[in-house]
């Protein structure tokens, strides 16, 4: 299976992707954001960091980058893009996300781990995986996901909402809301569900002695799925 | 503007000094000549005050490529890899401007590390604010938080440990010290040290502006009333230039077009243009027309003077100038060849085709001013008498309680989860233990770095203190299971010109060297911190120790909560009962006086390397060493982190039980062994001649402290957890 990782300025979790990807068997290529095509994929992802420094908004410029009028042709003809933190930011810039990603409630970068729960199994990331909780790991200061109301409509009517913050047992409550999102979502696909942006990092939680490894249980699954 | 006495004066300079340059040069220097004076012979850059007294500090060992002297030191972790670490200090411009000034301190040691081909792979701090109660610090701790990770979460570097505490002594001047430690092969390693003639010399990064000029002068003074004004000599950052900066220069170190590196820190152009020729013991000659400015009309003064941040001075081999261009392109940076190496022995600036400056560059480094200054030795302070009365009156839980939440125990969570720690995926010990731990990636090895001070000790007995804050280190890296090779030390202090802050620094800086010579834990670099001080009042001494140790198989690191119930947690090292000094005596007695607990080497050295021994056996579940607080208090953190509880024997120590729980005396730790593993481990222990007694047995739940006191693991949650996140709140 063969994934690309695209390596924006300011990227910096591009390494820690292209090392979970590789250990679960992708064969993956770092994509330069200056690149005009991306190589042949079966997923890409946009990884986490601070495309540009994070300056003028999270992810709006890394969105406007010579690369991603590939991206935006391959996500259109179905093609798996996964966004995650910053990459998450790059995706709701360029629309193929609905949404927004605003500072966080507290005003402070948070990194801990976080449970999210699944919503939605019928897609190619979290078809058939055997758990509904899953101990993710989140590290950002703009994660706190709005959209307006017309929109929250449409994204729930779609089955959008891949999956939300919630307590060890899967309980959706406030008070388990790291960042402020509406609704405690902590990440949304596209409504043809080959688009999934989402704030924790599963490539931090591949392995025991790090912060736990869910992470591992999701790559696994992802490449099955795909193959 | 004609240069006299008085402007030197201005400049921070002495009368005396002025004198020195005048004799020296055989003339008066203009203003840029001045300027460069100023920047290289403040304390900041020349440790004029330190210098005599740092050369008496080990810094050999059989470990070490590269001591002071350097960017940063350089140790061998084995296998051609090596660990380029430092720490500095970043005090003054963190209380002008909370948020930059920590950020450019960040950023600043960062430089240090991938300035000698190391890929930073983690950050430490150590900061030091005043009383909570104080106007100001809550402002000071949420800036100097931000912005530390502002810089360091935007690089993509964890932030794995640290220490903050609280202290009415940095009310007006708060200590912001920040540690960096890269990975880099052996054979890879970048200096400073320029060679050849004719080499060009490349300027790369940011462009030069304003801001900063004269920011080591800055920090080379005592603060006054006036010292918000100072705003405009505080650098700012911008840690995605750094980023960008940081992956050109490792693209280009890769080749092999580099002579040789410096990046442009304290004192910015000057003192890096001058410590490259130094080294090479060369001249060079640089077109200030050439540097890329970021304001207009910025005069040769100014941009030999500017601190912008993100920007390294590098001399090239010749003809390699389109390879390096075409990698500083790639990443949007500027690049510029503003010179060439000469064997002039000089610094020479041209500046609209004019020489605006000429200096040789052995005046400006070899002739810099160099004080023995007069200093004032301390005494060990007498013992108190402690009346039983006074202590029996007590209840442990009320103590326990109290300390458990005091500012400087409780848990600094709050600050931590700002920090990224979890960033390159290969943190496999967070913040809130003894030590951080990283893995070197792709590797079974993993390397412990933990930061320490004791001001308090440093402060009533400073040759003790010097020598604690080493051993305290030492144990941190221990209790993860790590060998600890070398340190880094960041010394925070009060005016050199005042004869019982400089007899401070002497003593500790001797008990840094005795303590760390027993170890062999050698230091490799560091940085001097002079005129923590407002008006007359000086900062409690506090030298910042970073330690660096190796573990070499990273499925053996240990931490500290506890793991399993019917195992028995043991106290290693002797409980004397010494209470002066200790958080216990402050606290509750509110007694500031009296010696600090005692440091015996020889134990410190031999229970270290008696647990090391028995982690490398397997024997040893969790550990964790006791320092500030003392006995229940660590413990309580090993349940509170475990989840699990213990039951205390009744000690057979004869001692009072307050002074047993409470007591501060070194060398000691806990250790968490498996019932079956007792007689084994007693025997390793008693083999190595290391004081150890049964501490009591784990539970499910709850600390039972003795027939009358028992704590459950929610109470000692609330006691240990809530403070700080209230405080900020």
């Amino acid at each position: 299976m063969k994934s690309s990782v695209i390596t924006f300025p300011g990227s910096n979790c591009d390494r820690d992707m292209d090392v979970a990807l590789k250990k679960f068997g992708f064969n993956n290529k770092m994509v330069w954001h200056n690149d005009n095509e991306l190589p042949k994929s079966d997923l890409v992802v946009l990884p986490g960091g601070f495309s540009y420094g994070d300056y003028l908004r999270c992810g709006s410029m890394a969105s406007k980058s010579r690369i991603m009028q590939s991206v935006i042709n391959f996500a259109k003809s179905g093609g798996l893009i996964m966004g995650i933190c910053n990459g998450f930011q790059i995706l709701v810039e360029t629309g193929l996300v609905p949404g927004v990603l605003l500072r966080n409630k507290y005003l402070e970068f948070i990194c801990k781990n976080v449970f999210v729960k699944l919503d939605n199994k019928e897609n190619a990331y979290f078809k058939n995986l055997n758990k509904d909780v899953l101990e993710f790991h989140i590290a950002h200061n703009e994660g706190n996901y709005f959209c307006t109301k017309d929109q929250l409509k449409e994204i729930m009517d779609n089955n959008q909402i891949a999956i939300y913050y919630c307590n060890s047992e899967g309980k959706i409550e406030d008070q388990y809301n790291p960042n402020g999102s509406i609704k405690n979502i902590a990440g949304i696909f596209n409504k043809e569900k080959n688009v999934l942006g989402m704030m924790p990092h599963p490539e931090r939680m591949i392995d025991q002695s790090l912060s736990g490894e869910d992470g591992s249980i999701f790559f696994k699954n992802l490449i099955n799925n795909i193959k | 503007m004609e240069v006299n006495e008085q402007i030197a004066i201005d400049h921070g300079l002495k009368s005396d000094e002025y004198k020195k340059i005048c004799e020296l040069l055989k003339r008066t220097p203009n203003m840029t000549e001045l300027g460069i004076f100023s920047a290289m012979w403040n304390e900041h850059c020349s440790y004029k005050s330190s210098r005599l007294h740092l050369k008496k500090l080990p810094t050999k060992g059989k470990k070490v490529i590269q001591g002071p002297g350097e960017n940063a030191g350089v140790i061998d972790i084995e296998d051609n890899d090596a660990i380029v670490f430092k720490i500095e200090s970043h005090n003054h411009p963190s209380f002008i401007e909370p948020y930059q000034g920590a950020a450019t301190g960040v950023g600043g040691i960062m430089r240090d590390v991938f300035t000698m081909g190391a890929r930073p792979i983690a950050n430490l701090n150590s900061i030091h604010f005043g009383s909570p109660q104080h106007k100001k610090t809550k402002n000071l701790l949420r800036g100097v938080v931000h912005g530390i990770g502002g810089y360091g979460n935007c690089m993509g570097v964890p932030t794995i440990a640290g220490q903050t505490s609280f202290d009415s002594s940095y009310n007006g001047n708060i200590l912001v010290n920040a540690m960096t430690l890269g990975l880099v092969k052996k054979n890879k390693i970048f200096y400073s040290k320029a060679a050849g003639l004719n080499k060009p010399v490349i300027y790369v990064g940011s462009k030069t502006g304003r801001d900063g000029i004269h920011g080591a002068s800055m920090a080379s003074a005592s603060f006054d009333e006036k010292i918000e004004e100072k705003k405009p000599t505080v650098q700012v950052g911008d840690p995605f230039t750094e980023k960008l900066l940081l992956e050109a220069c490792l693209e280009l170190m890769a080749g092999d077009s580099i002579i040789a590196i410096q990046d442009m820190g304290a004192a910015g152009l000057t003192s890096s243009s001058i410590e490259m020729a130094s080294k090479g013991n060369l001249g060079i000659e640089i077109n200030l027309n050439k540097v890329p400015c970021r304001e207009t009309k910025m005069t040769p003064y100014e941009i030999m003077l500017s601190e912008s941040q993100e920007r390294m001075l590098i001399v090239l081999e010749n003809g390699k100038e389109e390879i390096a261009k075409k990698i500083f392109d790639k990443w949007n940076l500027d690049f510029a060849v503003i010179g060439k190496t000469t064997n002039s022995k000089n610094i020479e600036l041209f500046f609209n085709q004019e020489q605006v400056a000429k200096i040789p560059v052995n005046i400006l480094v070899e002739n810099s001013p160099m004080y023995d200054r007069k200093w004032k030795k301390s005494k060990l302070p007498k013992k108190n008498k402690i009346k039983n009365e006074v202590l029996n009156k007590l209840k442990i839980k009320d103590v326990l309680k109290k300390i458990l939440s005091n500012q400087n125990i409780c848990s600094k969570e709050w600050i931590w989860q700002q920090y990224d720690h979890t960033v390159m995926g290969d943190t496999i010990q967070k913040p809130g233990g003894d030590s951080g731990v990283v893995r070197v990636h792709g590797t079974n090895k993993a390397v412990a770095a933990s930061v320490d001070s004791s001001a308090v000790y440093c402060w009533a007995h400073p040759l003790t203190g010097g020598k604690q804050v080493v051993a305290e280190s030492w144990r941190n890296l221990i209790s993860v299971g790590a060998k600890p090779i070398a340190i880094t030390n960041c010394l925070n202090f009060g005016s050199p010109e005042k004869e019982d802050n400089m007899g401070e620094f002497v003593e500790c800086v001797q008990g840094i060297g005795e303590a760390s010579k027993y170890l062999n834990f050698p230091v490799v670099s560091g940085n001097v911190s002079f005129y923590n001080q407002t008006k007359e009042v000086g900062i409690k001494p506090t030298p910042s120790i970073g330690g660096v140790g190796l573990i070499k198989d990273y499925k053996k690191m240990i931490s500290m909560d506890l793991k399993e119930v019917d195992n028995l947690v043991l106290i290693i090292g002797k409980t004397e009962g010494h209470i002066d000094q200790s958080l216990f005596a402050r606290t509750i007695l509110d007694e500031k006086n009296g010696p600090p607990p005692e440091v015996n080497l020889f134990n410190e050295k031999n229970n270290g390397e008696s647990i090391l021994d028995l982690i490398d056996k397997g024997y040893v579940k969790s550990a964790h060493d006791i320092s500030l607080g003392g006995l229940l208090v660590a413990i309580s953190k090993m349940c509170i982190k475990g989840n699990k509880g213990i039951k205390i024997n009744k000690s057979k120590n004869l001692i009072n039980e307050i002074e047993y729980f409470f007591a501060e005396d070194q060398g000691r730790y806990l250790i968490e062994v498996n019932k079956d593993d007792l007689k084994e481990v007693t025997k390793i222990l008693n083999k190595n001649s290391v004081h150890h007694e049964e501490l009591g047995i784990i539970t499910q739940k709850g600390m039972i402290i003795n027939e009358k006191t028992k704590v459950t693991i929610d109470e000692l949650k609330s006691y240990y957890t809530n403070w700080l996140s209230e405080y900020m709140s």
